[in-house]
């Protein structure tokens, strides 16, 4: 019997001690297995003395469940003990970087023409585009600007050989939609346009947004409202605005608008050449013989326009100093928007 | 314009600062583009007399002065300018004297010589960019006079930019006029006295003309002394309006023409030959021009000719050979109310500009030619002397503008505007305008003066009160209108959508110029007529782009060359076919990818990107469309692609683009840096969208059964698909190529193509045998056309 005591003493030593289930199980058979200790003293029952028999027969049993539990307990910990490890062997470096396609960005004048057409679609206004190479009529005289106008000096303009050229602004789209469509009407047009000019500050391409709104009852009192919500809205910021007299052959009143400089806060500056505005905008109030030649009858219909250029205004949004950098493609400049 | 603040401030002198009367201005729309000091900032500068010359004994080309400056002795100056000579007049700085920029004259040795100050140009005293020489003052300037003082430097310059409109503006009367309608100054007008004639000489002047010229006055002045000196006044005058000092009678001219605006010529009297004569040029007359250009005319310039010849191109430019010079003894003086549209014409046919030319075209005032011409003589007797004869005028009164008249309604003024403005004060802007007002029925009836040749209709003088009413004035109010919704297809793609996908993908936008070099151009489609400017910007801005794609191949070539190795990029607008030998603008989208296939990164094996890397993730933006059942490639040929490597992009039957990798040739002439794949698209073709229709999910299983088959390498994979779709039919739901071999194992010239077939049936489970059959005759197809073997 003191042999049954030692013999659980040592299958416990040795449970406890199995690293991993393949070693438990080697206790598993070497007690328990058909050709086990226990199994074996069970077998030999037989040659005890019978009075002897039923206490031996408890007792291997008990030692024999008392292992079972053993095992049992010691298989619960080594799983476990296996998850965590398999856990920690399956453990990443969440720092590193995942796998992927980079994605692209779309240019900053994009950037801005979709902010301009999100505020202006807001109000009603429908976004159109129309040819940049023109006619001569489309381009200068529709809008009240006949063959030796001085004003056609201020655009400078390319020309194709047989009397075509290319838009000098976003105008002819207006004249092409009052053309073509009756009051009222509010539209954006934006798109590429062209004047001969190349330096520091002009490329001989670049955007604009004109706006347009005909009805009845339009005043210059609802441009200098819409073009001051415009503008706050897009600079998000309750920029000072001022609005000066000026000159278009398309507009009377014509107005030119600065907006007090967003790098000094209008206290004057380099950008601003110490005047603390800057000239964003030219606008008026639609020229009547504009209206007429495009058939809208001027007495009865008032209409307003402006124009801007998407270039300075994406500069201005985004402290972009030089303008040639939307035109040049360096990726790195095109990422960072 | 360009003026000297003091000389206007004579005119009309507001109790305003500069910056006070700039704002204003600006404010009026009169826009100020810069003002600054007349001079540099520089002190102790006096009037000096040079009395010797001795040459340097060791510098040749240094001259040790005496010059007197009023002090008790002269005083010795080195000075290596070399127009110095005895008797001249000079700005001498002075020891302790400090010039622009910091410069300190002190007493120092040149070259051994003690030199005691310095003699001054006029870049040295800021008062010109450049200079020759010394700057030489009139001999009787006053010896030991601060030349500050003497030349009243004390001012600025005012450059206001004046709007085409306002031509009035192009003089400092005009301005002054303006200046004084702004703020209710007084104005002091010089005062223009009729020159009593000395002797009898006049010219028969006749116009032939009259539309183009309806007013011509002249005057001939006998016996000038053409080589006497402009005062300093008047040439600095000129100076602080950006003109130069040619001789005196053309100073006075130019001076007439900035004070009243009035451009005025004078011809030497003895190169006229018989009279003048106004007329309409005749075709193939020629001119040598005062610039010194020769010009033949055309037979619609307006030009002033004698009995022989061409004098001059009217209100643009004299000739050279008519023209004053420092000898001429009789000159002829020209003050005439030109056409603006005469000289706008004849400026941009010989592509001429003068100050002349650019007030006639803005219109001057047709009632001044008189006042110039009396003005004008006046100042030439005091300065050049001679004897005036009598006004020669010829008028056409019928030509002449005439005074404009227009009804102002109250009603319409308050309408365009959008507030009330009192009568009142619409009245006392007019009178301040100087325009002629009375009220009516409906609002007033207002007289415009001639020198407002702008004003013609109702709405310029809605802007006029406006603009003295003050534009901050005018409420702002949000415009009122039906709210309505704007009809709106869901079959349209946004271009919006179009361009996120892309970048979703990998694609970088790009604005690349729509113009570009021919020679790219003839690259890229040598075929399509080109669209070519009259007058680019840049022999490399020549022509309008027929393809988006030398664009997107500069773009990469830029970026290459700062080591960008992975360009993904894209672009849209329009490009430029004629088709017909009519121009189609074409909204066009194009695509270029080059280098590895991804970003650098771990645990990928990286590649470089290829025509298939392309080619999906065009599919994935045709998949925009809905409907990519309505897509297919074809082999194509294109002049910059690669012909083994290009397709056409068909939408059902229409040709909608191209895809494909730069020809190897081109690549290299550009030196391209690894392989480049490039796509170009019609964007109207891609931007319609098929709406949803549903169809109803089978509920039964699908049966997958992949073949492998060889074929010779020339079978396009569609064809092979075509045919299985085909001989499928509707049990068919999807092919998918899910394996490509060509190589060891394979004979050249073969390939190995791996397809997964999905089958299954809308309303039942398919059977074995079903299936069996449907695979049996896909084989039998595929062995009967392209002769394909099963593999394993």
């Amino acid at each position: 019997m003191k042999e049954l005591d030692e013999l659980l003493q040592q299958a416990e030593t040795g449970i406890q001690q199995a690293a991993d289930l393949r070693g438990l199980d080697h206790y598993r058979v070497l007690y328990l297995g058909k050709k086990g200790q226990l199994t074996e003293y069970l077998k030999n029952l037989g040659h005890l003395p019978e009075k002897e028999r039923p206490l031996a027969g408890q007792k291997v049993n008990i030692i024999k469940q008392k292992i079972q539990t053993l095992i049992d307990e010691r298989v619960t910990i080594l799983r476990e003990a296996e998850v965590v490890n398999q856990l920690a062997a399956d453990s990443v470096d969440i720092t590193l970087p995942g796998r992927h396609q980079q994605v692209g960005t779309i240019h900053p004048v994009t950037k801005t023409r979709e902010r301009l057409e999100a505020l202006f679609t807001q109000m009603g206004f429908a976004a159109v585009d129309g040819p940049e190479v023109e006619d001569d009529y489309h381009n200068f005289a529709a809008l009240n600007i006949p063959d030796l106008h001085p004003a056609r000096a201020m655009q400078d303009t390319f020309y194709f050989g047989d009397g075509t050229l290319l838009r000098t602004h976003m105008s002819p789209v207006q004249i092409r939609v009052m053309e073509e469509s009756k009051p009222p009407i509010r539209i954006i047009a934006m798109g590429r346009v062209y004047r001969r000019d190349f330096d520091l500050t002009h490329t001989p391409m670049f955007h604009q947004i004109e706006g347009l709104m005909v009805d009845e009852n339009v005043s210059f009192a609802d441009l200098k409202g819409v073009l001051i919500n415009f503008l706050q809205a897009f600079f998000e910021a309750p920029v000072p605005i001022r609005f000066r007299p000026s000159y278009f052959p398309f507009t009377e009143p014509s107005a030119e608008v600065d907006i007090g400089c967003l790098s000094c806060a209008s206290k004057g500056c380099r950008i601003c050449k110490n005047t603390g505005w800057l000239e964003v905008l030219g606008c008026g109030m639609v020229h009547p013989n504009v209206l007429s030649m495009a058939g809208i009858d001027s007495e009865r219909y008032t209409g307003w326009a402006f124009g801007l250029g998407i270039d300075r205004l994406t500069m201005l949004r985004y402290g972009i100093t030089d303008l040639r950098a939307l035109f040049e493609n360096d990726l790195r400049f095109l990422k960072q928007f | 314009m360009k003026f000297s603040e003091t000389w206007l401030r004579e005119l009309v002198n507001p109790a305003l600062t500069r910056d006070e009367l700039c704002t204003k201005l600006t404010h009026a729309g009169l826009e100020i583009e810069e003002h600054a000091p007349v001079a540099g900032d520089f002190s102790g500068v006096v009037v000096g007399h040079v009395m010797s010359l001795t040459k340097h004994p060791e510098a040749d080309r240094l001259h040790i002065c005496e010059v007197d400056v009023g002090a008790e002795k002269p005083l010795t100056i080195v000075c290596g300018a070399a127009n110095v000579r005895v008797n001249m007049r000079v700005a001498a700085a002075l020891e302790g004297a400090v010039l622009p920029n910091d410069l300190q004259i002190k007493t120092t040795k040149l070259r051994g010589v003690t030199s005691q100050g310095m003699l001054c140009s006029a870049r040295e005293l800021g008062l010109a960019e450049e200079s020759d020489g010394l700057f030489e003052l009139p001999a009787n300037a006053p010896l030991g006079k601060s030349v500050r003082e003497y030349l009243q430097l004390e001012d600025h310059f005012i450059d206001v930019s004046i709007t085409p409109n306002r031509g009035d503006c192009l003089s400092v009367v005009g301005i002054a006029k303006e200046v004084a309608a702004l703020t209710e100054c007084q104005l002091t007008l010089p005062v223009i006295q009729e020159i009593t004639p000395t002797v009898k000489n006049t010219l028969p002047v006749t116009i032939h003309a009259k539309n183009a010229c309806p007013r011509y006055v002249g005057r001939v002045i006998t016996q000038v002394k053409a080589d006497a000196l402009t005062p300093i006044w008047l040439r600095e005058r000129l100076r602080r309006s950006g003109l130069r000092s040619i001789n005196p009678i053309v100073d006075v001219m130019n001076y007439v023409m900035l004070e009243l605006g009035q451009p005025m010529h004078a011809f030497s009297l003895d190169k006229i030959s018989g009279g003048i004569d106004v007329r309409i040029s005749k075709q193939g007359e020629a001119i040598k021009l005062l610039d010194g250009s020769d010009v033949t005319l055309d037979n619609k310039t307006l030009v002033i000719a004698d009995n022989k010849n061409v004098l001059a191109i009217a209100g643009v430019m004299g000739g050279l050979d008519s023209g004053v010079t420092l000898i001429t003894k009789d000159i002829f003086l020209e003050s005439a109310f030109f056409n603006p549209g005469s000289i706008a014409r004849a400026g941009r046919s010989y592509h001429l500009s003068s100050d002349s030319a650019y007030r006639f075209e803005r219109g001057i005032d047709s009632t001044m030619q008189r006042h110039a011409i009396e003005r004008a003589t006046e100042l030439l007797l005091t300065i050049v002397g001679g004897n005036p004869g009598p006004i020669i005028e010829v008028s056409s009164e019928k030509d002449l503008p005439q005074p404009v008249t227009i009804i102002l309604r109250a009603e319409r003024l308050a309408k365009i505007l959008g507030c009330h403005i009192s009568t009142v004060d619409v009245e006392n802007i007019m009178r301040r305008l100087g325009f002629l007002c009375e009220k009516n029925a409906t609002g007033w009836q207002v007289t415009v003066p001639a020198r407002r040749s702008d004003i013609a209709l109702e709405v310029d003088l809605i802007e006029e009160v406006v603009r003295l009413y003050g534009y901050d004035k005018i409420p702002c109010h949000y415009p009122t209108a039906a709210l309505q919704i704007h009809s709106s297809l869901e079959s349209h793609i946004p271009l919006q959508k179009i361009r996120r996908l892309l970048c979703d993908v990998g694609y970088q936008e790009v604005v690349t110029y729509s113009f570009i070099d021919k020679k790219s151009q003839a690259l890229f489609e040598p075929e399509q007529p080109v669209k070519e400017l009259v007058n680019p910007m840049t022999a490399e801005m020549g022509v309008m782009r027929a393809s988006l794609l030398p664009g997107l191949v500069n773009t990469l070539l830029y970026n290459q060359n700062r080591q960008q190795a992975r360009v993904r990029i894209f672009e849209t607008g329009l490009r430029f076919l004629m088709q017909n030998e009519q121009l189609v603008q074409q909204r066009t989208l194009s695509g270029l990818i080059n280098g590895f296939a991804l970003p650098e990164q771990w645990g990928v094996p990286n590649r470089a990107a290829d025509f298939f890397d392309l080619k999906g993730d065009l599919q994935s933006l045709l998949t925009l469309t809905g409907a990519v059942d309505e897509f297919t490639f074809k082999p194509d040929k294109h002049p910059a692609l690669h012909p083994g490597q290009t397709a056409a992009i068909y939408r059902n039957d229409k040709n909608i683009g191209i895809l494909g990798s730069i020809h190897p040739s081109i690549a290299q002439s550009l030196k391209m840096d690894g392989k480049v794949f490039v796509f170009e698209l019609a964007l109207d073709f891609l931007e319609t969208a098929r709406v949803p229709r549903y169809v109803a999910v089978s509920k039964f299983p699908e049966i997958r059964r992949d073949i492998a088959i060889l074929v010779e390498q020339s079978i396009p994979a569609q064809d092979i698909q075509d045919t299985i779709r085909h001989e499928a039919g509707d049990l068919l739901k999807d092919i998918d190529i899910f394996d490509l071999y060509q190589g060891k194992g394979i004979e050249p010239g073969q390939k190995s193509i791996a397809l997964a077939l999905t089958l299954q049936h809308v309303s039942r489970t398919l059977v074995d045998e079903e299936v069996t059959d449907v695979m049996g005759r896909v084989i039998g197809a595929l062995k009967g056309r392209f002769n394909a073997e099963l593999r394993g």
